[in-house]
């Protein structure tokens, strides 16, 4: 074992493919782990405070909403689609959520139609997908405008204001001493990596990304699973909508504007392929921090928010370039 | 059995000892082929014989590994197609090159359209060219509507006629009938006539020998990519040809057909057709047999498995399985009645290529391995899927290797191992031994008869007469989208099923009224 361990870089690469080899599904998320490993020690060794827990906290907390979107969009690019409407359907169910609960309906009934307005939303996104073959970017594009122009008329345009002292909790409480965006985003995504990696329909899921001829002729439905990808992504940006409303107390129509970007940046840096087929929700939940860490970080170090624009796209170049120098590599 | 010496000195066209590797396939070994001024000449050969390669070739769409190619005595190398057609060889490919949303004279001058001095197109000029064209081909087509809208017929004579704008001395037609009735085939046939007298020497590449005796002048056989020999048409007759075609010795690599004792009958399909003005075809399947699904490239046995199992669209349809009808809507209706599929392309339709055995395999098993809960028991599916590698007898590492690394037989045994655990008890095999290397198609074979022998009934799609002869316990031989015949026991030999698979609609049609 000592002479294993002494070997050329060689073997060792051998033996870190056999390690991909073995579960390839996860091991897709070992870059992103060592990135954000990198940021974080850049970080701290930049900046003393950084280490902080009560900035730590922050920046988990600031994460949360665009993880649990991310969640969707996990979904949607790992069978081959994207989703661009998580922004404004995100915006859309929070504004309706706030409304309900002005008007003074039952909290519960406000958050379950907010969640509902986006699980439909997704649905009509899916079926326009999967049942008329219409092509994701596109059928999105569009309900992206249309859920943002709903959103709009919904409330006039105005911010809803007014919302009941007690819904703060979901975006400002705390549960057990953890915050509970923060409780939620784990919950979200400790379900999403049950429904990937231990469910069949995980498997459909991949494999629809993977080869979606073969999917269908071996005789597996892939069309509902398509359509049961796209709720789910609606459902998430909603459940994120419901978050951000409590957390500014107010519902925002135009809240998330380019959210559905930042989504698709954490699954990329989470090193999920954009054709699809090759990911893991372990690794957007590792890109969504590496976004939020840089974020934070740059702040502290009182980086211009013009320049921290330029350093984040370079940094997603710079994963890609490496995350592709590697498939290549091991592909032959 | 006359082979024509090479009278003439100089030939027009003449390749010698051309050679073409493919990875693992030897596709063209030392083809040597001379085409004369003023010649229809045939390529003839069963599917993968070798004759799209040497078309490639002559139109330096692919380059040879060894043989010299001359043009008017002069040798050649031709580095693209723009080359060949600059030395005056032009090509009629089985798929067309035209753009649909261009008219007939856009497409035909594309890439070289006539400019005025401004950059403007000179459109009315070349308009009177094509006229010009069409009127020496003999046929009237409309200039002012995209193709697209033109008969399949009026598309072939635009790219017919886009050959002869370029002023070739060879023009080479890849199966151009395929596609045309009889009619259409006959308005092509005097067009082709009428080029031969003006001097341009013609390849022509078709399985329907009635046309090859109908217009050819010389034929030049090809098989397994060697060349078997050049006849002159007066001289031979079809029965000859076939002979040629089809005369290697076939391997006892198939496992003896057991004798079937039972006719009962586990599938029974009705008014399957895959285009809606489609020939309603009708065909049965009993418990145990093999039965083939044999024809020409196009002739509709892929689209016919496909329509039987709802991957197209086919209403009206009826199918019963041990008796009952049964709706199949889809792929999962059809598995849910038992019915899978191996896809003709292992590669894009069959396999997920980066996913390991395991992922592939389990793909429409996990129902069985899933806990009530909903998880996947991880451990039973390892077994099961072991248990299954081993007794369709993948050679794998293990079952987390991905098959994208696996021999072409291990991929088709990772595709069959797929169904063996659903309980389906039909199997459709869509050309389940293409590009397989000998060893592994008679495992394969085998592995078939195993199958059978465990109450599997299983719809052979092969392009391969041998396999068709040596497998079939029936044959269903398609033509032009028809079952022309369907054969039985000693009445299943090659020269038979050739003849019923080159039949002509018209004539099969009546067979099959008859029958």
């Amino acid at each position: 074992m000592q002479q294993q361990a002494l070997k050329s870089p060689q073997s060792m690469r051998s033996l870190l493919e056999r390690y991909r080899a073995s579960k390839f599904a996860r091991s897709t998320a070992f870059l992103p782990a060592v990135g954000l490993f990198v940021v974080v020690a850049c970080m701290i060794a930049l900046n003393s405070r950084f280490l902080s827990f009560g900035n730590l906290e922050n920046v988990a907390r600031q994460v949360s909403i665009n993880a649990i979107i991310s969640v969707g969009m996990t979904f949607a690019i790992l069978t081959g689609g994207i989703d661009l409407s998580v922004g404004a359907v995100m915006a859309l169910a929070g504004t309706i959520t706030a409304g309900l609960l002005v008007s003074g309906l039952n909290a519960g009934l406000a958050i379950l139609a907010g969640l509902g307005v986006g699980a439909l939303f997704g649905a009509g996104n899916g079926l326009c997908i999967a049942r008329l073959g219409m092509p994701p970017i596109i059928v999105t594009l569009a309900s992206m405008s249309i859920a943002r122009g709903l959103g709009l008329i919904y409330t006039n345009g105005y911010p809803i204001s007014g919302l009941p002292d007690w819904f703060a909790f979901i975006g400002r409480g705390k549960v057990l001493g953890i915050q509970t965006p923060i409780l939620i985003m784990l919950v979200v995504y400790a379900l999403a990596y049950l429904l990937l990696q231990r469910m069949p329909i995980g498997r459909y899921i991949y494999a629809i990304g993977g080869n979606e001829e073969a999917v269908r002729l071996s005789g597996i439905d892939s069309r509902k699973y398509k359509i049961i990808v796209y709720l789910i992504g609606g459902f998430t940006a909603a459940l994120a909508g419901v978050v951000l409303s409590s957390r500014l107390m107010s519902g925002q129509p135009n809240a998330g504007v380019g959210f559905e970007l930042d989504a698709i940046a954490a699954v990329v840096l989470g090193g999920t392929s954009i054709s699809g087929g090759r990911g893991s929700i372990i690794g957007t939940l590792i890109g969504a921090m590496l976004l939020g860490v840089l974020n934070n970080g740059l702040n502290l170090l009182e980086v211009s928010p013009y320049v921290q624009n330029v350093i984040k796209g370079a940094i997603i170049l710079l994963a890609i370039f490496i995350s592709r120098q590697r498939g290549t590599a091991s592909a032959r | 059995m006359t082979e024509t010496s090479q009278t003439s000195p100089e030939p027009l066209l003449a390749l010698e000892g051309i050679s073409k590797s493919f990875p693992g396939v030897r596709a063209l070994r030392n083809v040597s082929l001379s085409l004369e001024r003023g010649e229809i000449h045939a390529l003839l050969g069963e599917n993968g014989a070798g004759k799209s390669t040497i078309i490639k070739i002559m139109g330096g769409i692919q380059s040879q590994d060894e043989g010299q190619i001359f043009l008017n005595g002069k040798e050649c190398h031709f580095s693209s197609y723009r080359d060949a057609i600059s030395a005056g060889i032009g090509i009629v490919f089985q798929e067309f090159s035209l753009i649909p949303e261009l008219d007939a004279v856009d497409n035909i001058f594309l890439g070289r359209e006539m400019r005025n001095a401004l950059g403007f197109s000179r459109k009315s000029e070349m308009t009177s060219i094509a006229q010009g064209i069409f009127e020496r081909l003999g046929v009237k087509t409309r200039f002012d509507v995209p193709v697209a809208r033109l008969s399949v017929a009026e598309q072939q004579f635009v790219e017919i006629g886009k050959a002869l704008s370029l002023d070739v001395q060879v023009l080479i037609l890849d199966e151009p009938t395929a596609t045309l009735t009889p009619t259409e085939a006959e308005l092509l046939f005097n067009v082709m006539r009428q080029l031969r007298d003006q001097g341009i020497g013609i390849f022509f590449v078709s399985h329907h020998l009635e046309e090859i005796f109908e217009i050819c002048d010389r034929i030049t056989v090809l098989r397994d990519g060697a060349h078997v020999g050049v006849l002159k048409t007066a001289e031979c007759t079809m029965d000859h040809l076939v002979e040629r075609m089809v005369g290697r010795k076939i391997e006892n690599t198939f496992p003896p057909k057991p004798a079937l004792h039972t006719a009962e009958r586990i599938l029974e399909a009705e008014n399957i057709r895959f285009a809606s003005n489609g020939h309603p075809n009708s065909f049965y399947l009993r418990k145990g047999e093999i039965l083939g699904f044999a024809g020409l490239v196009g002739s509709g046995r892929t689209e016919t498995a496909l329509a039987l199992i709802g991957a197209l669209p086919c209403p009206g349809k009826t199918v019963r399985i041990e008796g009952r009808e049964v709706s199949m809507g889809n792929p999962a209706q059809a598995l849910r009645h038992g019915i899978g599929i191996l896809p003709e392309s292992r590669k894009t339709e069959g396999l997920i290529l980066g996913f390991s055995i395991r992922d592939n395999i389990s793909i429409n098993n996990l129902p069985q391995y899933t806990r009530p809960i909903g998880t996947i028991d991880t451990a039973r599916e390892k077994r099961k899927t072991q248990e299954l590698m081993s007794a369709v007898r993948i050679k794998a590492p293990s079952d987390e290797t991905t098959v994208v690394s696996l021999s072409g037989g291990n991929q088709q045994k990772v595709v069959i191992a797929r169904w063996l655990n659903r309980r389906s008890k039909i199997l459709i095999f869509d050309e389940p031994t293409r590009g397989i290397d000998v060893g592994a198609k008679a495992e394969i074979y085998t592995l078939m008869r195993n199958l059978t022998a465990e109450g599997y009934a299983i719809i052979m799609i092969s392009s391969e007469l041998p396999e068709v002869v040596g497998m079939c316990d029936r044959v269903a031989v398609f033509s032009h989208g028809v079952i022309t015949a369907v054969l039985e026991g000693d009445a299943i030999s090659s020269e038979e099923v050739m003849r019923h698979a080159t039949a002509s609609v018209k004539k099969s049609a009546v067979d099959a009224l008859s029958a």
